[in-house]
């Protein structure tokens, strides 16, 4: 057979048998763009990810506008004086045996709890803190709680899973069992105690609650991440790239890294992504029973507790701009890291749609 | 000198190679049961030749390939490529022998990552081995990816742009890529389409012209195993039923089940009527194989002896082995 | 800034051109999809429909089924499909017609349109008619017949054997369950009790040896082959006249394929109804079908009798598909190949489907789409080589 008829057989329109020239003269659609494309088709998606801009905006570009202008910082007490009316309401018996209402209408003057107005637009709250300031450092806070402690939960899971996942036998038993552990017990109620147990401590500083925080719900999160780890690098080992990899003799390390985990990633961020909004929740819970993030410092969750009617009606009744800015914006992230995990999920696996 | 001779002509000798999965990991009663995938197999391969490996479904031949090249361990047996007892040498130095052993397999979708681009999936382990000097990477590359019938502008593409006919293509640049000597090729075409099965197969001819491969070609398709084969195992329940040169075998086959199997391949032409032998039943459970001869209870001349004892291979014509009683065993 | 080039327009030379679509076509596309595919649900799901609207007469009363001009679309978000574009064929009563070409040439969606199973809502049949004569001799326009009707006619008329045995049969009941479903869903005046003597019958039929036994088994504990036997069994049940046969043997082994074939062949036998044979397998279909239609890329390049495909293929993809099997006859060196691969089918050129892999392609190829032209009553091939009256006198002087 001649090299001609090879040629013929074998090349469709290359022509050129010189060194061909690796222009990049089209575009290589790469899996990540796919995801991007897909991602960015759902509108559901797009939507996550204006409310996660918006938020990510507000507390973190939002404090140095606020420092720019109005110069106001997070725990500057605003004593604003107004005059309100007070009403005094109270029943006695009279001499005849009836009983009367008392009632009494006075002039007094407030220094907290400003409504809305041009200088705080969100109003002060009950301790002449500028609430609209105190919404982007509390955002701040809980984003950067939840990113830390979500790349905590990936690092520890991914570690664990892929060892338990990779060599299987005793290591793979003995991790899973400890998962097991950790996967029953009930993580708010540890969470409250071993929280309450931390404020209690006295040696430890108030400012550094907020890491133990974080080292406990890392602690309890993640199995989560290990079992999906695991799960997937048994899934991905049956793969016949994986036999593949073995076959040309490609060393553990770098069938690990350039194998087994960048095919690990769309899992792992997906739900990464979606753990964000659980840990925001998580920190606000206990920021609203006081057990988060400490007084002076503003937190989404302890600016709602301020309308806990436990303390009186009064705030939950008269002052909504105390706690229903902060209840939207919780809503707003959640809902929005929700929805990119959701396009996410959908953007790497076409399948799970429909 | 007379071994050494012997080493020379056959690249690959597989001695009573066994691989048994225990069926159930946490028995508790120690007879435990096993599938016994591969039971017993010993054959050679002639360098530059082409072995044909065939069988249907769940005869072992898939994890014989495997265990050739030991993507798992084996149970027992011996592999000894090129001169080297696979079996006994350590994992560092097997892993640095990788190169010359490679494997094409079934299913061109799952065998890319696909989280590579084409270059990289083909290139990875010639790095790894230091195949070519680094300053010549990149051409070697292209020119294996031009002897596969790839175009050079693949190199940065990513594999779910292709057909399964062109991400054949990749997995068999990178076999080549490292330069081996003998490739295993695990049903590479049942998963193409006709037109495209006869572009591979002529690829897969070419390049063992040029590069002088040897191949162990497992396929349950005969009549590609026919044309692409030097000689022929046949394999049935992970033993071996018959062995030979392609053209004993096809024009003399000797064992009921070569000759069932190969009266049961659908032949194109309407006037053609074969003599078709039907085998009743199906394939027994590999846990439970029946006694003595496998091939007993589908077999229509089985006897009484088949039962009680396992026939032998053995050769009865000059490079024609079966094993069974129809033919005397002693 | 990786992200923000998804949304710049670039014209490249690719393989598949359907990935690099921006987004704003692909939301333009579904759009227009959208009001597409409306039209044709509503269509579908019209109640209380006239009988006359959907009743019809067959061209030939031999026949079962008539295929005219059937096209079936569809509309997915990077484009139409094509997927059947103008297929017309007959399937005759008592005989086995075959249905053969490489994955995506839309031998299955064929199929599926006569069962108007395509999957909705991307997939509609846009034009041409399916006519079918059922069991009551009443004809009926199938692009016509509206969802509530065309229940009954599913299953009991026409049934289907799919090609994977291991996911066509639900894995939680067991055989039996499964079986008598069928047989009480369709015929009247069914009790459990003759459900089950049907369905133990049938099984018998399709020569399972202990028929009472394989009825309380589940899925799982039967083989491939076994279970293929089942699927036959049920499409049996109904009495139907025509049986879809897509893929039947693809998934099993030689041995097995030889038993089923030959069942499926006893079956016809017996009930005297018709098979239409789904495959890709040139060799399945030499041994089974009576008729022969060879399709690429959703249309028909070549029909005819069996012995006139393989005796004398005039079609240069069927002569190819033929040459490039190896068979114990093939001596050369080399096996024939057909260059290139199938066609993307979106955005299909006007020309000649296969003139990019034909190695006979001449210029007048690339005009309009070829006609089918005919050789024998029966032999028709979509292929310039054989129109003299386009073929000018350049071309002629190549040949």
């Amino acid at each position: 057979m001649t090299d001609k008829e090879r040629n013929k057989a074998m090349s469709y329109t290359d022509n050129n048998n010189t060194e061909p020239e690796l222009v990049q003269n089209f575009r290589v659609i790469s899996p990540g763009r796919m995801v991007a494309k897909r991602f960015f088709k759902s509108k559901l998606s797009i939507a996550g990810l204006i409310m996660i801009i918006f938020v990510f905006i507000f507390s973190f570009v939002g404090p140095l506008i606020i420092d720019a202008t109005w110069g106001y910082k997070e725990t500057q007490v605003f004593k604003i004086e107004r005059n309100t009316d007070m009403v005094t309401v109270a029943q006695f018996t009279g001499p005849d045996g009836r009983t009367y209402d008392y009632y009494d209408k006075s002039q007094t003057v407030i220094i907290f709890k400003a409504p809305p107005s041009a200088e705080h637009w969100l109003g002060t709250d009950t301790s002449g803190f500028d609430i609209f300031t105190r919404l982007m450092y509390g955002g701040r806070i809980s984003l950067v709680i939840s990113f830390i402690v979500i790349f905590l939960e990936t690092l520890v899971g991914i570690i664990l899973g892929g060892l338990a996942g990779y060599f299987g036998k005793w290591v793979d038993q003995l991790i899973m069992r400890i998962v097991d552990v950790f996967a029953c017990l009930p993580y708010l109620p540890i969470l409250l105690v071993l929280s309450a147990a931390i404020s209690s401590i006295e040696t430890i500083p108030a400012e550094h609650r907020i890491y133990y925080l974080m080292a406990f719900i890392t602690l309890m999160g993640w199995t989560g991440v290990a079992r999906i780890v695991r799960g997937q690098i048994l899934m991905l080992r049956e793969q016949e790239y994986m036999m593949a990899a073995t076959t040309t003799g490609i060393s553990s390390i770098h069938k690990i890294f350039r194998h087994l985990i960048p095919n690990t990633m769309p899992q792992l961020i997906v739900s990464a992504t979606l753990g964000l909004g659980g840990v925001i929740l998580y920190e606000s819970t206990l920021s609203y029973l006081g057990l988060g993030v400490p007084f002076p410092r503003a937190a989404w969750g302890s600016m709602i507790a301020l309308a806990d009617p436990s303390r009186g009606q009064e705030i939950l009744a008269y002052y909504p701009n105390m706690w229903v800015p902060a209840g939207i914006l919780i809503v707003v992230t959640v809902l929005g890291f929700s929805f990119i995990g959701d396009g996410l999920r959908d953007a790497f696996d076409p399948r799970m749609k429909r | 000198m007379e071994k050494a001779k012997i080493d020379n002509d056959y690249i690959l000798e597989v001695k009573n190679l066994k691989k048994y999965y225990p069926v159930s990991r946490f028995s508790i009663s120690k007879n435990r049961a096993y599938v016994k995938a591969v039971d017993d197999i010993s054959f050679k391969i002639k360098r530059g030749t082409t072995m044909g490996l065939v069988g249907e479904s769940g005869c072992g031949k898939t994890t014989a390939g495997r265990s050739i090249l030991r993507l798992h361990d084996i149970t027992g047996g011996q592999v000894v490529f090129d001169g080297k007892d696979l079996s006994k040498i350590s994992p560092g130095k097997l892993r640095r022998m990788r190169p010359q052993m490679q494997m094409i397999f079934q299913d061109p979708y799952s065998s890319l990552s696909p989280r590579m681009p084409v270059g990289e999936i083909i290139g990875e382990a010639v790095r790894e081995h230091r195949i070519v000097p680094k300053s010549q990477y990149r051409s070697y590359i292209l020119k294996v990816m031009r002897d596969c019938g790839l175009q050079p502008q693949y190199f940065y593409r990513y594999p779910h742009e292709f057909s399964g006919g062109q991400r054949q293509r990749i997995s068999i640049a990178r076999a080549v890529a490292l330069n081996p000597k003998f490739i295993v090729c695990d049903e590479p075409l049942s998963a193409l389409d006709v037109s495209i099965q006869a572009q591979i197969i002529n690829l897969m001819k070419d390049l063992q012209e040029q590069y002088g491969y040897t191949y162990l070609f497992i396929s349950h398709d005969l009549s590609v195993v026919e044309y692409i084969s030097d000689t022929i195992g046949v394999m049935y329940l992970g033993s071996m039923m018959e062995m030979g040169d392609k053209k004993r075998i096809f024009e003399n086959p000797m064992h009921p089940y070569t000759k069932a199997l190969l009266s049961a391949v659908p032949i194109s032409d309407p006037d053609v009527k074969m003599n078709r032998i039907i085998l009743s039943g199906d394939i027994p459970s590999p846990v439970n194989p029946p006694s003595g001869c496998k091939f007993r209870t589908r077999c229509q001349s089985c006897m009484e002896v088949c039962a009680r004892k396992v026939p032998k291979l053995k050769e009865y014509e000059e490079g024609h082995m079966v094993a069974c009683h129809l033919y005397s065993q002693d | 800034m990786g992200l923000l080039n998804i949304f710049k327009r670039k014209k490249i030379e690719g393989i598949d051109n359907t990935m690099y679509l921006t987004l704003r076509d692909e939301r333009r596309i579904s759009k227009e999809n959208n009001k597409i595919i409306k039209y044709y649900e509503r269509m579908k799901a019209r109640k209380n429909v006239p009988e006359e609207e959907y009743l019809t007469q067959m061209r030939d009363p031999n026949n079962v089924v008539e295929f005219e001009n059937l096209h079936t679309y569809f509309f997915t978000d990077v484009g139409t499909v094509k997927s059947v574009n103008g297929v017309s064929f007959d399937v005759p009563q008592g005989k086995i017609v075959g249905i053969v070409g490489e994955s995506g040439c839309g031998k299955s969606v064929t199929s599926l349109s006569l069962m108007q199973l395509v999957q909705a809502p991307t997939g509609q049949i846009v034009e041409g008619s399916i006519r079918y004569k059922a069991n009551d001799g009443k004809c009926y326009e199938i692009t016509k017949v509206p969802r509530d009707k065309m229940l009954k006619i599913r299953g009991k008329d026409i049934s289907m054997i799919f090609q994977e045995p291991m996911t066509s049969l639900n894995p939680v009941f067991r055989i039996g369950e499964q079986m008598d479903e069928v047989v009480l869903l369709h015929e009247d005046g069914m009790t459990p009790e003759s459900a089950k003597k049907r369905s133990i019958e049938m099984l018998r039929l399709v020569g399972i040896a202990m028929p009472e036994k394989i009825y309380s088994k589940y899925p799982h504990e039967l083989s491939g082959g076994m279970r293929q036997r089942v699927m036959i069994a049920m499409a049996l049940s109904c009495n139907p006249r025509l049986i879809i046969a897509d893929e039947p043997t693809t998934a099993l082994d030689v041995t097995i394929q030889a038993q089923i074939l030959e069942l499926l062949r006893e079956i016809k036998e017996k009930i005297n109804g018709s098979i239409m044979l789904i495959t890709h397998d040139l060799g399945v279909i030499a041994e089974m079908a009576d008729l022969v239609v060879v399709m690429y890329a959703g249309r028909i390049i070549e029909k005819g009798t069996v012995r006139e495909i393989f005796h004398s293929p005039k079609h240069p993809y069927t002569i190819g598909l033929m040459k490039s099997k190896p068979s114990g006859k093939t001596t050369d060196d080399r096996l024939f190949s057909i260059k290139g691969q199938v066609p993307n089918p979106i955005n299909m050129p006007d020309h000649c489907y296969f003139y990019n892999r034909c190695d006979r392609a001449m210029e007048v190829c690339l005009g309009e789409y070829p006609k089918l032209i005919q050789f024998s009553p029966t032999h028709f091939a979509a292929c310039y080589l054989y129109d003299e009256s386009r073929l000018s006198g350049d071309d002629l002087a190549k040949e």
